[in-house]
């Protein structure tokens, strides 16, 4: 193959022209708390969300000092339990304290699946539940509260609830399918209809309840973390610690995605299997949670785009901020779900949204990137 | 490095996208691709950087078959400039272009000073330093554009490969670009949709027309009238002028009488 003369240059070797260049417009500056390093945040944060866990159990029908919290919590962390009050450590220690992180768990599991499933199909308004977790769990769990402890082979509530969410989304992926790859509308749209299937069946089990069964059918659904105990904590806490962590591993390729399957194509990236993975990990966090809660809405929609509008939207930051902004958040509102109306608890998902959604919008109305596409 | 296609052929739902391509773009070349819309130019680059694999033919870069190396081993060596890529208005310049650094990385690899070096080394090049900090979603089309080239120097390919990288662009940040991506010196494959553009910057022209090669070599010789008509549909001429550089000049009735 014959190669031409090098072409005479039509343009010399001119900088570009950057016409009297102005000052970064304030549209043009990145998130408010994007300069600050990620060590500094988490331990900031971590650092809150341990004060928030000790208030939160000091905090109920009987009440205890926030320093007698701190000291149980503590004894309990240096194994130094001998001097404890017996019937204050029982209160605190296996009472609260297993809801209390329970709620922390929740929030962070929700918000980091937030975040993946958001990346994953490429749509700011997807949550955890958008792929069918929470309808197929409220399914399997109103089947057993419902008809009783028979009707799925001796389940309890939690696996059952388990078992409906994962049928649920396993049922989605199949629908989420073109021709062999992983079509994000599709999977949004496959999402959809599942979930209103399964929704009718919820509601269709629920006008055969017996009415005393209601009542706990309605709290399940409305979320809740009362009755949290150690055994529940220990699942869901390596699972949702082991994704949090295995995805924050996922950060750069999540990056990448979010820049269209092409151009994450280009970058090296298998992205088939990188949605494949994506999908286990945050099917499975989303699945347990609900097994252990209920489903509990907004975190995981809301506090992925409140730490990306504060921190930036780099995955390696957002995934872990997301899981410890999250905690923090859920462990608030599971303390004012129980404080606003005593001796009255509430449901989470009547406070997730009343008491965050103001925030919210203080937030987005603030932020200038939204505004340019 | 040298870019060789040999004889692909790409079917995508029974249709044939590409039938026979073969092209050759030796080492520091800036190849144009042309072709009228639906010609198969998009796809061509997406058997290159991998996203479509031909049913048949190879594609080879320097010595290795680029879909027989692990993805990011192919990712070192050729890096893309596409339309349409939805680049989060939120992330920083910087972090745009240090997406570039992915396919350098395994999973547990943390950035580390090189690759910052790398990083600011790029957007240097691209005349984005200042702008380093700003966020995506606030430049222009033109500063947009030279944001995903930094990010494709950052990846510090032996191959770009750009498609229609000037869409959008004004004429100053048209040829602002093409002069930047000559001055960088890598072999590169560009489809352009602007005829006189292309002639000016290509060192050579390939024609695609319904999945086939149709022409392709130096510039006045692809871009023959014969080509114009029957290909492009246009009455036009390729002239070098007294200045040295290569312009079509589109005829008083442009449109050539169809067939």
């Amino acid at each position: 193959m014959t190669t031409t003369t090098r072409r005479p240059r039509g343009l010399r070797s001119v900088p570009p022209a950057r016409r009297d260049q102005p000052p970064a417009p304030d549209a043009a500056r990145p998130a408010p708390l994007h300069a600050v390093p990620l060590p500094v945040a988490l331990v900031a944060l971590g650092a809150l969300l341990l004060v928030m866990v000790v208030v939160a159990a000091a905090f109920g029908s009987v009440s205890v000092s926030v320093a007698d919290s701190w000291r149980i919590v503590w004894g309990h962390l240096t194994g130094q339990t001998a001097a404890l009050d017996p019937a204050m450590d029982q209160i605190i220690w296996n009472f609260r304290l297993p809801r209390v992180l329970l709620a922390a768990l929740c929030g962070a599991g929700l918000a980091v699946a937030g975040v993946v499933l958001q990346a994953l199909v490429n749509n700011p308004l997807a949550d955890p539940f958008i792929l069918g977790v929470s309808a197929g769990g409220s399914v399997g769990a109103v089947i057993v509260m419902a008809l009783g402890a028979g009707a799925l082979g001796g389940l309890g509530v939690s696996a059952a609830a388990f078992l409906g969410a994962m049928v649920a989304v396993t049922l989605v992926f199949l629908l989420g399918q073109q021709s062999g790859r992983l079509n994000p509308i599709r999977l949004v749209l496959a999402g959809v209809v599942v979930s209103y299937v399964f929704t009718s069946i919820t509601s269709f089990l629920q006008l055969q309840a017996e009415p005393n069964n209601m009542r706990q059918i309605m709290f399940w659904l409305l979320g809740s973390v009362s009755g949290a105990h150690w055994e529940q904590l220990r699942v869901a806490g390596v699972v949702v610690v082991a994704a949090t962590v295995l995805l924050t591993c996922y950060g750069r390729q999540l990056n990448a995605l979010v820049t269209g399957d092409e151009s994450a194509t280009a970058l090296g990236i298998d992205v088939r299997r990188l949605r494949l993975v994506l999908i286990v990990l945050t099917s499975l966090v989303a699945g347990v949670l609900i097994a252990v809660a209920g489903g509990i809405g907004f975190v995981g929609l809301m506090v992925p785009h409140l730490v990306r509008l504060s921190f930036g939207v780099d995955h390696r930051r957002l995934l872990p901020l997301a899981a410890l902004v999250g905690a923090v958040y859920l462990v608030a509102v599971d303390l004012l779900s129980r404080t606003v109306d005593p001796p009255n608890e509430l449901p989470l998902n009547v406070l997730t949204a009343l008491f965050g959604a103001p925030f919210f919008v203080w937030l987005m109305r603030r932020d200038r990137s939204l505004s340019h596409s | 490095m040298r870019l060789q296609v040999q004889q692909v052929n790409v079917t995508i739902g029974g249709t044939p996208i590409l039938r026979d391509v073969s092209l050759d773009a030796a080492p520091g070349e800036f190849v144009g691709l042309i072709g009228p819309n639906g010609s198969g130019k998009s796809t061509l680059l997406r058997t290159i950087y991998r996203s479509v694999r031909p049913a048949t033919g190879v594609v080879r870069l320097g010595e290795d078959d680029v879909w027989s190396v692990p993805a990011r081993t192919a990712a070192r060596q050729t890096a893309a400039v596409l339309q349409n890529s939805p680049t989060p208005p939120g992330l920083t310049v910087r972090e745009v272009a240090a997406l570039g650094r992915t396919p350098h990385h395994g999973m547990f690899d943390r950035e580390n000073a090189e690759d910052r070096a790398i990083v600011s080394s790029a957007l240097e090049r691209t005349g984005m330093l200042p702008y380093a900090d700003r966020v995506y979603g606030s430049l222009s089309g033109g500063e947009r554009q030279r944001v995903l080239l930094a990010r494709a120097l950052a990846q510090q390919p032996r191959l770009l490969v750009l498609d229609e990288p000037t869409n959008h662009l004004d004429i100053r940040a048209r040829f602002e670009l093409l002069e930047l991506v000559h001055d960088i010196g890598v072999t590169t494959l560009a489809v352009l949709h602007d005829l006189d553009l292309a002639a000016r910057s290509c060192d050579r022209l390939v024609v695609l027309d319904h999945g086939e090669v149709v022409a392709a070599g130096p510039v006045l010789a692809a871009l023959s009238p014969e080509v114009l008509a029957g290909v492009f549909g246009v009455t036009a001429v390729t002239e070098r002028h007294d200045d040295g550089i290569v312009r079509v000049t589109y005829g008083a009735r442009p449109l050539a009488r169809a067939g």
